[in-house]
């Protein structure tokens, strides 16, 4: 039985007004004015074609982890290694910057595809430890995530030092034609890695809809001893789903060195993984809401640097204003759970709320391959 | 479903952007602050900052707008870029980007914003030739500090054996941490010790400030030194890590010793430890900048400022000062002040070349290479490039 559509908008929109009230009181609190703080944010995201560029910016590799996540979240994964993965991407994207010498038109795809495969590298290695040797992935995932960060240290004030010595900070800046290009001055954004980034939502969306891979990805997801028995590939979807992951990972990683920095720079990924995972935990494995959700974020985060400019307000607000979305529209989700389990006739919507709170399990597949 | 909110929410969006307008008073003069870390850091981000207050006090009209902790790990979303683009719209026709880690990307933004002045702190683009014009360097001149940092470090160890947390590696902090020891090494010997047996040992974190999990932790870093012996540490990080730690340890009873570092207040975190703090004191060089951007008479220049040396704590007039803290003994207090008195000869002798005091030779560096004959003093500019650290110190050059 199906909602009716007003009420299923209005799951969205009190979650939402719930957390600005919330964050409201917060910024009354510190004797400011909430329309003001508002206000800002919105100016400082969407004031002009390069500010919505500015968003774009954050969203496209954003957007891509969130897509990346969206498929292990099916698969039952926690995927915390996103953040590493996203890094690893970067150093591959910037390997190849370093090293290969070809007209951009050549180049540029060449180190997309080594990003990409650096970042699939890394979340196989998390789906191996998994299947292989049993490591959680969580476990797994947060200590990748060290390693590549400081290798990352390492070649930066090591081996890929700049030639002048000593700054810790970034490589030299790679040439023109190893970086990707703004498609205008009014509006800096890249137009190869937007469309890959759309590519990529409607892709992951295709498979999870309507392929065969999608299907054994949830079966896995949903119950992983029970879709084995029935001959689902588990440890196959386990390693490809962190695979196809890491792959957009690596993708989200290159971007950041190839367009929003010009160099590869210690925490390069900045928090984006785990900024996905929140997103990917707001919308359930609902893959259309992933990149709205992301474009939310991304305006809010972009737009908090005008609130700090102008109203030298702590941007940590932004991350307050995300947090509490996060906490209650989970909080709701839990609340109508109960609310329509109290009520039989509604029970099969409630089955799906409930994927947005506990959608990644910890299988046990790696114990039965 | 209804329409009507989607149709709301795109009219309070018109209503917004039209509400946007420049909110510059014709008179007012704005100037932008680009920091590293936060703006209540107790160290480098915060003296930047308190020379913004200053200008404000100061120069009627004007208006500062900053940007606090703009570094990959803090601010993932934003880029100088952008930061500079709202300090723009906010009017602001000087922008000061008060890191290193800034240095090349200001150089990039600059040239998007030709009729914006943007001052780099502690970098040399100018000084190298590869600045656009609108873009000028300035940086205090620390060395002078650091030697009486050192000094009263070298006057003050019992065990001879002193520890600095320097930050990552390169020319600026490789003279900084040679000025600490070559004040040590001398005050050291002031004291009765010789200064070959000092012990001066540095330890690079790999950042400005600490970064979990990226950079070596300061606070292990610095336990670690009076762990092995040291009870002196000097710090040279952005942040106040060091004066911390020491203040817990002697309240477990330990006889240790800190000196800060960048912050005029920031003996005040640990007063019983603190010999001392050299400290950035931005506030009139930055009035000057502004001024000069203001009435436009603003010319590019690659500056390096020091003490005034009639007073070195004048708040209107040194561009890098010296505060004598409470843990140094009434002796101690004495020969320091007589070290920078002498300082203060030499800088303003005029029969002597531009030099720092005892950067004099003979010095060698880390590798045996030499740095100065005996008697020569070492060149300004080859402070300022120094490859290495000086021999004597423990601690990597690279």
């Amino acid at each position: 039985m199906k909602q009716h559509p007003a009420l299923r908008v209005l799951y969205v929109i009190i979650p939402v007004l719930v957390s600005l009230a919330v964050t409201s009181a917060l910024v009354i609190a510190v004797g400011e004015s909430p329309f003001e703080v508002f206000e800002k944010l919105w100016e400082g995201a969407f004031r002009n074609t390069e500010s919505v560029a500015g968003v774009v910016n954050f969203w496209i590799p954003l957007a891509l982890a969130c897509m990346g996540l969206i498929i292990t979240f099916t698969a039952g994964l926690w995927n915390i290694g996103m953040e590493g993965q996203i890094m690893m991407g970067a150093l591959f994207a910037s390997w190849a910057a370093r090293t290969i010498q070809l007209p951009p038109e050549l180049l540029v795809p060449i180190e997309l595809i080594i990003a990409a495969l650096g970042g699939a590298f890394w979340g196989f290695v998390v789906g191996v430890l998994k299947t292989r040797f049993g490591v959680h992935e969580i476990f797994g995932g947060v200590g990748l995530n060290a390693l590549v960060s400081v290798y990352a240290i390492y070649l930066i004030s090591g081996p890929w030092r700049q030639p002048e010595g000593g700054n810790a900070q970034s490589t030299e800046p790679f040439p023109a034609n190893a970086l990707l290009n703004p498609m205008s001055d009014v509006f800096p954004v890249s137009l190869i890695a937007l469309l890959i980034t759309v590519a990529a939502i409607l892709v992951v969306i295709w498979i999870l809809r309507g392929t065969r891979w999608g299907l054994n990805l949830k079966a896995t997801g949903k119950n992983p001893r029970s879709a084995l028995l029935l001959g689902v590939p588990t440890t196959r979807s386990t390693l490809s789903a962190f695979m196809a992951c890491g792959l957009l990972a690596g993708l989200a990683g290159a971007y950041r060195v190839l367009f929003t920095y010009d160099s590869l720079r210690p925490n390069v990924s900045g928090g984006i993984g785990f900024l996905a995972l929140l997103v990917v935990l707001l919308v359930g494995i609902r893959p259309l809401w992933a990149p709205i959700i992301a474009f939310v974020f991304a305006a809010i985060l972009a737009g908090s640097t005008r609130l700090r400019v102008s109203l030298q307000l702590d941007s940590s607000l932004a991350g307050v204003l995300q947090g509490t979305l996060v906490l209650v529209v989970l909080l709701f989700n839990g609340l109508r759970q109960r609310l329509t389990e109290a009520r039989p006739a509604s029970a099969a919507p409630a089955a799906h709320t409930s994927s947005t709170v506990s959608a990644p399990t910890s299988g046990s597949e790696g114990a039965a391959s | 479903m209804s329409r009507k909110p989607l149709l709301s929410l795109a009219l309070v969006g018109v209503l917004l952007l039209t509400a946007v307008m420049p909110a510059v008073a014709q008179d007012e003069v704005v100037f932008g602050i680009v920091l590293v870390g936060p703006e209540n850091d107790r160290g480098w981000s915060q003296a930047h900052y308190e020379g913004g207050l200053y200008v404000e006090e100061n120069l009627p009209g004007s208006r500062m707008v900053f940007f606090p902790s703009l570094n990959p790990a803090d601010a993932p979303e934003t880029t100088l870029n952008d930061v500079v683009q709202n300090m723009v719209d906010e009017g602001a026709q000087i922008i000061f980007t008060a890191s290193d880690a800034f240095e090349e990307d200001t150089v990039a933004v600059a040239e998007s914003f030709p009729d914006v002045t943007f001052i780099n702190i502690s970098g040399d683009d100018v000084l190298a030739g590869e600045a656009p014009a609108n873009v000028g360097n300035m940086m205090g001149q620390m060395e002078w500090g650091k030697l009486i940092a050192g000094c009263a470090a070298g006057l003050s160890t019992q065990t001879g054996n002193i520890g600095y947390l320097g930050p990552l590696i390169n020319g600026e902090t490789r003279r900084l941490a040679s000025s600490a020891y070559l004040g040590a090494r001398y005050c050291y010997g002031l004291n009765g010790g010789n200064p070959e047996e000092l012990n001066f040992t540095v330890t690079w974190i790999g950042f400005w400030f600490n970064i979990p999990g990226v950079t070596l932790d300061p606070t292990e870093e610095t336990n670690s030194f009076y762990d092995n012996g040291a009870d002196v540490v000097i710090s040279g990080i952005d942040t106040p890590e060091v004066i911390q730690i020491a203040a817990q340890r002697a309240g477990n009873g330990e006889a240790v010793l800190a000196l800060p570092y960048d912050f005029e207040g920031a003996c005040e975190l640990g007063p019983e430890v603190c010999l001392g703090v050299p400290y950035f004191h931005w506030g009139p060089s930055y009035l000057d900048m502004i001024g000069s951007v203001a009435d436009g008479t603003w010319e590019q220049s690659w500056d390096w400022l020091g003490p005034d040396w009639s007073d070195i704590n004048n708040p209107d007039t040194t561009n890098i000062g010296f505060r004598l803290g409470d843990a140094l003994s009434e002796e101690n207090a004495a020969t320091l002040n007589q070290f920078i008195a002498d300082l203060a000869a030499f800088a303003t002798n005029p029969f002597v070349p531009d030099a720092f005091a005892l950067w004099q030779g003979p010095l060698s560096l880390q590798d045996g290479t030499e740095l100065a004959a005996e008697g020569q003093l070492v060149d300004v500019l080859d402070v300022w490039y120094l490859p290495q650290l000086i021999q004597g110190m423990v601690g990597a050059s690279q």
